[in-house]
């Protein structure tokens, strides 16, 4: 027969039954949860995209050491896209006798295009936003510049042949990236005064720079076209070369929405069990008289998974629409104290969750289609007759592998994905366990007990399958939302400590040794507390284990760091934000011996590693220092950190200059004016403007990942709720039944709240233990950031579910309890 | 000589239970002709719904074997059996066996469904006619009474037009009166199409209606 028509028609008669009705909701709760989490998620990745292109002030940039070929700008122009040029070089500016090292930026009108610069009328006057760039024939400096020349805005300041009025203070450009130590004072000047000065000559050490910026395909496209046709010396930069501080934050909160995501998936798929097996469950009657009026195995087996399909692709649309819905409307509601300006998602997460759905619901529903298919037809006549089970766990196999590979889909990450589901996993084998063993003690305790909680208790144990299938669930759900609350703690945390109120906003650089302890006592003299000093060496690495440094093999950017001068620097201790990942750190006695600690990202980079020996020349003499240990560097801590770092007595006889940070409070910034007066030879980095962006951005991830967190959370009770509705039943009926015999109300209240207490404190405890592995295992190993065991929370966590899944069990029966018993009795 | 509508041989049944094998029903044979009305009778437990499912094809026996209308059901596989019965036999159950998603209606029109019968709207609607249920026809069986669910489920049975229709206890959960009124009716639909019945029973005077009596006891036909 005309499978399709009969479906459609079995379809309609069971929606309008209501025996659809729950595996839709279940279902079009469950995809609304994936596609809003992930369309939100999308959104707010692209917004913090955006944001981090602030940090090139552009989407994408084109660095060369020669002039561009006018091709490229050309191109860009021809597909639309924003273009800006600027140059970087460095040169001495003068004013009067004095002259100083300036890092030069030429840029034209439609620099940044990404961002703002910020100036300032004079030194003292506050900055402010501006659209401009300097005028021909002005230029804005840096205040570190007015210091070493003696100027203030309005003075002359000659550049080669000419000279500029300075008309601003330059307080903050969006992508003032780079090494904060080594380089000079900026002065930002218009590109068109350039060939006026006369400084670019043959062998000037020019950066020259093409901005673009555009949609993101066009930027894309743009940039793939590009790839191709780079010429030597030419490279395209990318967000990570910028700010480190921010990208790593900028990666652990795409992590932390990835996770969300696959919290998401993994309460849809508990959703859609429990409602995928009362389906079943519900139509094996129904298959057996189906078989005796003639049908065959094979057409029952397909007009269910044709209505499954049709469910799966209507409820999937549903889903999706109303994902749409509810994240666009939270997104209106917070979207502008979130992020200003959310773009339009992609279409891409309403895919993710159609596909959840439909494969969640095949993948869990297909092996017991299985049951459907052998329910025998005799079961007509002899109702007492077993109904078929599914005989082997292995049958749910592919449906697990299936979920897995969603989950890793949506974490888009390995490492993530595999350690959460994994994880996952192994506790759903230890919830099933333990509710095995839960179900034995109740069903020994239940015989000698007497009272209404022992028929709750009783009940439980008396349908052990279905029993352990629920905690089991609700294991699994419970542990991704406490896993989610545990990781966004350690996350906000660590964002937190990275830049603490007091976090040093000035950096001092070019201290002398001997200038060491009168620093020290200005410091004190001016009431704050005198900072710790830390050596610097500057040293070019110049072999690896005896030989020569070949850097025929390297990418340009080992090739790029091998180049320039490494800072070296020494330590007894090691520093607070700084992990050793191989080796050890040296003891005293270690003192003076030839060691090396280096940072384990330029090992990787350099092909470096523990017990290579390096060859470093210092000032014109050479040194060979041994490995000893390999460190991970907290880059994002805002503070001094060195590449290479030897033991104290090591490095002493070099020329050294020491550097140190410090937090001055707003109000006291006159010191900085005695300071600069008592060690004129001394460089103040001021670091306000860059802190300010860095927390800024920090604060908006922050929004981003506590919104998306609480919108996950939201969804997740009432996926759980629909899960939880999917499988009463049984019990409407086995409580209607005890009405019957005679039971009161609370009497039945009593053996409700005691079943589902049961539940939630063995789903609880597997949840609570398996979400403080599982945090401490993303944070530590995916995230990369400290865990904190927080007892309380998990605490909390296990007490919430037991206040509030007897209560939505009892709130899902209390309709019924108001019902008629022989309505009840009839409809179930 | 025409061919028999059920023709049983040897037919035998044993289950294993707890307590060791079992035989149900001891190599029995049984021929129905077409057209005739046989009651098996015999108390609970004496393998009379055992029976009735091998003749059905509902289950496999233990040893012999079963024909309808010729056809040997142990060389049908399950499927091929499933087939047979939709297009051979109806069936009337003590317990209705109503599907309770679906309305009086759409009760009767599913075996026409599965059959892919041309207007099995209109062939549903007239057996729900003639069963006195037309002002009932939307609604489900919870919304029935007893009676009423088994003239749905007769409706059903006579509404593909089987050659044979097996009844199982059909008036075992229903109240003497009714059970009369359906009994009646199920004699006068079955003499009007011409169909085969074969109805299983304890009730000695629903078994009296019949034009032969077949009394089962300890797994043998007596």
């Amino acid at each position: 027969m005309n499978s399709m028509s009969f479906v459609w028609r079995l379809c309609k008669r069971n929606w309008r039954a209501g025996e659809l009705r729950i595996l839709a909701l279940a279902l079009v709760v469950a995809v609304a949860a994936v596609s809003a989490v992930g369309f939100f998620t999308d959104r707010v990745q692209s917004v913090l995209a955006r944001q981090s292109n602030l940090l090139l002030a552009a989407d994408l940039a084109l660095v060369s050491d020669h002039p561009l070929a006018d091709s490229y700008r050309q191109e860009a122009k021809r597909r639309g896209l924003a273009v800006a040029q600027t140059m970087l070089f460095p040169s001495m500016a003068t004013h009067g006798t004095e002259s100083h090292l300036a890092e030069i930026k030429a840029v034209d009108e439609r620099y940044p295009l990404r961002g703002h610069l910020r100036i300032a009328a004079s030194s003292s006057a506050p900055m402010g936003e501006t659209a401009r760039v300097p005028a021909a024939g002005t230029v804005w400096v840096e205040p570190r510049l007015l210091g070493q020349l003696g100027i203030a805005v309005g003075d002359a300041v000659k550049l080669g042949e000419r000279c500029f009025t300075v008309s601003a203070i330059l307080r903050f450009e969006p992508d003032r990236g780079g090494d904060m130590f080594s380089i000079a004072p900026r002065l930002m000047m218009h590109r068109g005064d350039v060939p006026g000065t006369g400084l670019i000559q043959f062998g000037s050490r020019v950066s020259y720079r093409l901005l673009v910026a555009g949609a993101e395909k066009p930027v894309e496209d743009y940039r793939i076209w590009l790839a191709s046709r780079l010429q030597r010396g030419e490279r395209l930069e990318q967000v990570s070369d910028a700010r480190p501080e921010i990208r790593n934050a900028l990666t652990k909160a795409r992590q932390f929405l990835g996770l969300s995501a696959m919290a998401s998936v993994i309460l849809a798929a508990v959703a859609m069990a429990l409602a995928g097996m009362r389906f079943v469950t519900r139509n094996l009657d129904a298959c057996a008289v189906m078989r005796c009026l003639g049908a065959s195995q094979g057409f029952i087996v397909r007009v269910h998974l044709l209505q499954l399909l049709l469910v799966g692709l209507l409820g999937g649309l549903a889903g999706c629409m109303l994902g749409y819905l509810a994240q666009e409307g939270l997104s209106r509601l917070l979207g502008g104290m979130l992020l200003e300006g959310l773009p339009p998602p992609s279409p891409l997460p309403a895919l993710q969750g159609m596909l959840t759905g439909l494969a969640v619901l095949l993948g869990v529903v297909w092996p017991l289609l299985a049951r459907l298919r052998d329910v025998p037809a005799l079961r007509v006549l002899r109702s007492d007759l077993p109904l078929p089970t599914v005989s082997r766990w292995l049958t749910f196999l592919p449906a697990g592998l299936m979920i897995a590979a969603l989950v890793l889909w949506t974490a888009q990450e390995v490492k993530l994905g595999a350690i959460v589901v994994g994880g996952l996993c192994g506790f759903l084998a230890l919830a099933a366990l333990l509710a095995w063993g839960a179900m034995r003690l109740l069903r020994r305790l239940g015989r000698s007990q007497t009272g209404s909680w022992r028929f709750g208790a009783v009940n439980l144990a008396r349908h052990p399958a279905a029993s352990i299938s629920t905690v089991a669930g609700f294991s699994l759900g419970l542990t991704a939302l406490l896993l989610l609350t545990l990781v966004r703690g350690d996350l906000l945390r660590n964002w937190q400590s990275t830049l603490p109120p007091d976090a040093p906003n000035r950096f001092t650089i070019n201290i002398q040794a001997d200038q060491r302890s009168a620093l020290q006592a200005f410091f004190q003299q001016e009431r704050m507390p005198p900072p710790p000093l830390q050596p610097m060496i500057k040293g070019r690495l110049i072999a690896v284990n005896g030989k020569p440094l070949d850097v025929s093999g390297f990418d340009e950017r080992a090739r790029h760091l091998t180049e320039r001068e490494f800072n070296l620097s020494w330590a007894a201790q090691m520093q607070t934000d700084n992990r050793i990942v191989a080796g050890r750190w040296w003891t005293a006695e270690e003192t003076g011996q030839p060691l090396l600690s280096l940072e384990q990202g330029i090992a990787e980079t350099l092909g470096l590693h523990l017990g290579d020996w390096l060859t470093y020349d210092i000032a014109g003499e050479t040194i060979k220092l041994r490995i000893a240990n390999l460190r991970k560097v907290e880059w994002d801590s805002m503070r001094a950190n060195f590449f290479a770092v030897a033991p104290p007595g090591t490095l002493e006889r070099f020329p050294a200059s020491y550097i140190t940070s410090f937090y001055l409070p707003p109000p006291r910034e006159d010191m900085l004016n005695r300071m600069v007066k008592a060690f004129p030879n001394v460089t103040i980095i001021d670091v306000v403007a860059i802190l300010a962006q860095v927390r800024s951005m920090m604060n908006r991830m922050a929004y981003a990942v506590q919104f998306v967190f609480g919108f996950c959370l939201a969804a997740g009770m009432l996926v759980l709720y629909a899960a939880l509705s999917a499988t009463q039943d049984a019990r409407k009926l086995e409580y209607t039944l005890l009405r019957v015999l005679g039971a009161r109300r609370c009497q039945v209240v009593a053996a409700v709240l005691t079943e589902f207490a049961l539940v939630a404190l063995l789903a609880g405890l597997v949840a609570a233990f398996g979400a403080g592995v599982l945090g401490w295992a993303v944070s530590r190993y995916a995230l990369d950031i400290p865990y904190t065991f927080d007892a309380s929370l998990l605490a909390w966590g296990t007490g919430s579910a037991l206040a509030i899944i007897p209560f939505a069990a009892w709130l899902d029966l209390r309709g019924t309890m108001n019902l008629p018993s022989q309505r009840i009795l009839n409809s179930v | 000589m025409p061919t028999p509508v059920i023709e049983a041989k040897q037919l035998s049944k044993h289950v294993t239970s707890s307590e060791g094998p079992l035989t149900i029903l001891h190599a029995l044979d049984l021929m129905v002709e077409a057209g005739e009305t046989l009651a098996i009778v015999g108390a609970s437990g004496s393998g009379k719904s055992t029976l009735l499912g091998l003749l059905a094809g509902l289950d496999v026996p233990s040893a012999g074997q079963v024909r309808i209308n010729g056809v040997a059901l142990d060389q049908l596989n399950e499927d091929g059996r499933a087939v047979l019965r939709g297009r051979e036999i109806g069936f009337v159950f003590q317990s209705f066996q109503l599907l309770p998603a679906f309305t009086a209606l759409e009760n009767v029109l599913l075996p026409l469904e599965l059959a892919n019968r041309a207007d099995a709207a209109g062939q549903a609607l007239a057996a729900l006619r003639r069963v006195g249920l037309e002002r009932r026809l939307s609604h489900t069986p919870n919304q029935l009474s007893g009676g009423e669910q088994q003239r749905v489920a007769i409706a059903r049975a006579f509404a593909p037009g089987p050659k044979l229709l097996l009844a199982d206890e059909p008036t075992g959960n229903l109240d003497s009166a009714t059970g009369e009124r359906i009994i009646d009716l199920l004699f006068e639909l079955n003499r009007e199409a011409g169909t085969t019945l074969v109805l299983v029973t304890h009730d000695a005077a629903l078994a009296d209606r019949c034009g032969r009596t077949l009394k089962l006891e300890g797994g043998r036909l007596i």
